[in-house]
């Protein structure tokens, strides 16, 4: 009996508005209806993933955030450098895997941590460990898919970059923006004001206006929340637009449970009040949690492998294409494709090789038209 | 000899006297005082910090007024200071307060250079001082001093420690200008994480050598107070300029959703501590450690850098004017060494120039002649070539007129034989 109650209970709750009164209308139930609810059970089953990428000067907060929204501790035994030590500092990638479960779903998390990035005094291109962390991922991803067999493909392609951008400025940093436009068309970028318990009301409205306007001004694609459907009711609409004018959310994280107002919620003991991590009115980490985990992880995933994914492959294809017709070989590229490591690798080089060459050649031909010049 | 016999007699002559009654001498200090305050007192600080960090918002609060300041952009391509000069007054003191900024400091994604143009800043203000100093006409009393008396460096609060380009920047200018560190923005970390974060940036300084600007415990009065606020560096500061109820009163504090920082609560942040000592109690010790140390040595450097030297091997005092005239005696002389040289290294070259020149002229010439009698010989072979020619022509025409009158012959005679024969039968 509950099994069955359970099924149509989240039928309904499954179906949209149009298909159920149109089930209303048929006389006969056909039963495909329940279709999704056969994906809930097997997705269940089949449990899921999802990598998370954190990314942000030191001592932002990044940690502990992560820490907040899983309701776990990641990062045990963490050792953070010294201001000597970090002079020089080169950016790392760190990856932390955890099995979590939740009401019978598995969840296989794995969050990637950057450390070093912006701490060094020379940051030059201190986001390029992490492109190419990105591009080997769908590199791994593209050979697993092109191979003989695809059984159990392991995707480690990042979903989602949290960036954290610190509040103590007036708006985006040229690190903040070069980073950014490094990374906006390889993975969905989730800017993050951090540590927003020190900004008023006011100031943090402002930093949120200034921080779009930049973010338009130079043209940074960060991740769109997907339109919703014109037939969702309007409550729910204009949640979905509440959140939309609320990026970038301003977040607060805290590893420590408080007494406030006579319950113990997570949050930062000041001695002028207490700032509760999870009310709305303080900062916005529950709408944080509500867009990335409970409505949108999946389109998250979908959008990197609808949309990054494929513009890689695209121009991985391209790449390789145009550098066969340049060796003027007119085979298909496709046979090509699953070979072993050592070749692509060798292949790679050879590009390479042949980008310097052609470098070399330009480089010559203007010294020759230079001396010409100087000859006449 | 003559010195020995100074000192002997100056020694004799030091004696403690008691007095017999007041002399009135005692009010020594109080003429120094109204005379400094007469000419007016003028103080010099120096902010650095990353952009929007706080600090224009804390000099407002700090010196209870609004110095106007834009708000700096993030995208300057390298650090440059901004000075900006007040008159403030207070009860009846006269305070000539310099503030200057540091703008675009932090915002390189390169920023190894930018404690330079701060450095440099520095420098050349005591390097006016100098200038001042040494010039033979000069007015010390009525300079506008613009050396920097403190250096409040700005520590953003990101939890852990210092960041590398604060610890890089401190180091450097250590041994220049007198340098506060404060904890911007403090009402973002608790108390706890303060306690922590003071005592690993105090650490990490001390372990790197970097020395910061010790409140001087010397003198009894403020001893006490000086050593204890030693030991709360650094300063966790919050600044604000709004006046916000709480309570039944209205102080200066940040309102947020969850309470209000107020600003001069003990509680809540060092902001008063920072006041008191900057303001209230060190202030003068500041601008006398700037002259006494810190321009000392940077005055130091420079002269040795430009020759001078105290003592000279034979242990005899060099007074600045000798040094002086000899340094310009040889300076003279070098300068006319050089000159020669050059005027030397000019006749030689002329001279090469002139027989490069003549040279040329020579081997022009010589080209000149051989077209010359190249021209002749050709010449001369057209000219065998046309005289052959002609007698050829010659010869043709002769030849052809003979042809002719054999022809003419020929048939004379041709015409004349058909009637020899008509002859010979009609007979």
């Amino acid at each position: 009996m509950d099994a069955i109650m359970l099924q149509e209970k989240l039928v309904e709750r499954l179906l949209c508005p149009r298909v159920r009164t149109a089930r209303q209308k048929e006389k006969q139930y056909v039963g495909f209806a329940t279709l999704p609810n056969q994906v809930h059970r097997k997705s269940v089953k089949k449990g899921f993933d999802f990598t998370l990428m954190v990314a942000g000067e030191s001592g932002m907060g990044k940690s502990t955030l992560v820490n907040s929204l899983f309701l776990t501790d990641l990062y045990k035994d963490r050792k953070l450098l010294n201001a000597e030590e970090r002079i020089n500092q080169t950016v790392e990638i760190i990856k932390h895997t955890v099995d979590i479960e939740e009401k019978g779903v598995k969840l296989k998390l794995t969050i990637v941590d950057t450390p070093g990035f912006g701490d060094a005094v020379n940051n030059n291109e201190c986001w390029k460990p992490i492109t190419d962390y990105i591009d080997q991922q769908f590199e791994q991803y593209f050979r697993d898919e092109s191979g003989l067999n695809r059984k159990n493909i392991q995707d480690n392609r990042v979903h989602c970059c949290l960036y954290f951008i610190p509040p103590f400025g007036h708006g985006l940093r040229p690190v903040d923006v070069e980073f950014m436009k490094a990374l906006h068309e390889k993975v969905n970028i989730i800017p993050l004001i951090a540590k927003a318990d020190c900004l008023t009301p006011n100031e943090i409205k402002k930093l949120k206006d200034r921080i779009r306007e930049e973010i338009d001004k130079f043209g940074i694609k960060v991740y769109q929340f997907p339109e919703c459907d014109s037939d969702e009711d309007e409550e729910f609409k204009q949640l979905d637009k509440e959140l939309k004018e609320c990026t970038p959310f301003a977040v607060i994280g805290s590893n420590t449970v408080v007494e406030a107002r006579g319950q113990r919620v997570r949050g930062r003991l000041y001695p002028w009040g207490i700032v509760e991590v999870e009310n709305q009115s303080h900062c916005d980490f529950v709408k944080l949690r509500n867009m990335l985990i409970r409505s949108h992880m999946h389109d998250l995933k979908d959008v990197t492998c609808d949309v990054h994914y494929e513009n890689y492959r695209a121009q991985c294809i391209q790449e390789m294409t145009s550098k066969l017709a340049q060796d003027n070989r007119m085979e298909s590229p496709l046979p090509i494709l699953p070979l072993s490591t050592p070749d692509v690798d060798t292949e790679k080089l050879i590009k390479m090789k042949d980008e310097e060459l052609k470098r070399m050649q330009e480089m010559l031909n203007k010294m020759q038209q230079q001396m010409h010049e100087k000859d006449q | 000899m003559a010195a020995n016999e100074m000192d002997v007699s100056a020694n004799e002559d030091k004696r403690n006297l008691e007095l017999g009654g007041h002399v009135g001498f005692d009010s020594l200090p109080d003429q120094l005082v109204s005379r400094s305050v007469a000419h007016g007192f003028c103080f010099n600080i120096l902010c650095v910090g990353e952009t929007g960090i706080g600090k224009s918002t804390l000099m407002n609060t700090l010196f209870n007024t609004t110095f106007e300041n834009d708000e700096a952009s993030h995208y300057e391509s390298e650090v440059h200071l901004r000075p900006q000069t007040y008159d403030l007054q207070e009860s009846n003191v006269n305070l000539k307060l310099t503030i200057v900024h540091t703008v675009g400091f932090g915002d390189q994604i390169n920023k190894e250079e930018s404690y330079k143009p701060i450095l440099e800043y520095i420098d050349a203000q005591f390097g006016k001082y100098l200038e001042e100093e040494l010039k033979i006409k000069r007015s010390l009393f009525n300079l506008h001093d613009t050396r920097i008396h403190i250096c409040l460096y700005f520590i953003a609060p990101n939890g852990h420690s210092l960041k590398s380009l604060d610890l890089v920047t401190m180091k450097k200018l250590d041994s220049k200008v007198n340098i506060i560190p404060v904890i911007a923005k403090a009402d973002t970390v608790s108390k706890i994480e303060l306690d922590k974060l003071k005592i690993k940036i105090m650490s990490e300084l001390v372990s790197n050598g970097v020395q910061i600007y010790q409140f001087p415990t010397e003198d009894e009065a403020v001893a006490e107070i000086n050593s204890s606020m030693n030991s709360h560096l650094p300063f966790a500061v919050v600044g604000s300029v709004e006046d916000v109820k709480v309570g039944n009163k209205m102080m200066k504090a940040r309102l947020y959703p969850w309470g209000s920082v107020q600003v001069e609560n003990e509680n809540h942040c060092d902001f008063v501590k920072l006041r008191e000592m900057l303001l209230r109690v060190n202030m003068e010790d500041l601008r006398e450690q700037t002259h006494a140390r810190h321009y000392e040595l940077y005055r130091r450097c420079k002269l040795e850098e430009m020759g001078f030297k105290d003592t000279n091997p034979d242990t005899h005092s060099f007074s600045l004017q000798e040094t002086y005239e000899a340094k310009r005696k040889e300076f003279l002389s070098e300068l006319q060494r050089k000159e020669e040289e050059m005027r030397q290294m000019f006749v030689n070259k002329v001279k090469e120039t002139e027989a490069e020149l003549k040279e040329k002229e020579k081997e022009l010439h010589e080209r000149f002649e051989q077209l010359k009698r190249m021209h002749q010989e050709e010449k001369k072979n057209l000219e065998e070539k046309r005289r052959e020619l002609e007698e050829e022509m010659n010869a043709f025409n002769r030849r052809k007129v003979a042809a002719e009158t054999l022809m003419g012959q020929a048939l004379q005679g041709s015409s004349q034989q058909p009637f020899k024969k008509d002859k010979d039968k009609k007979n």
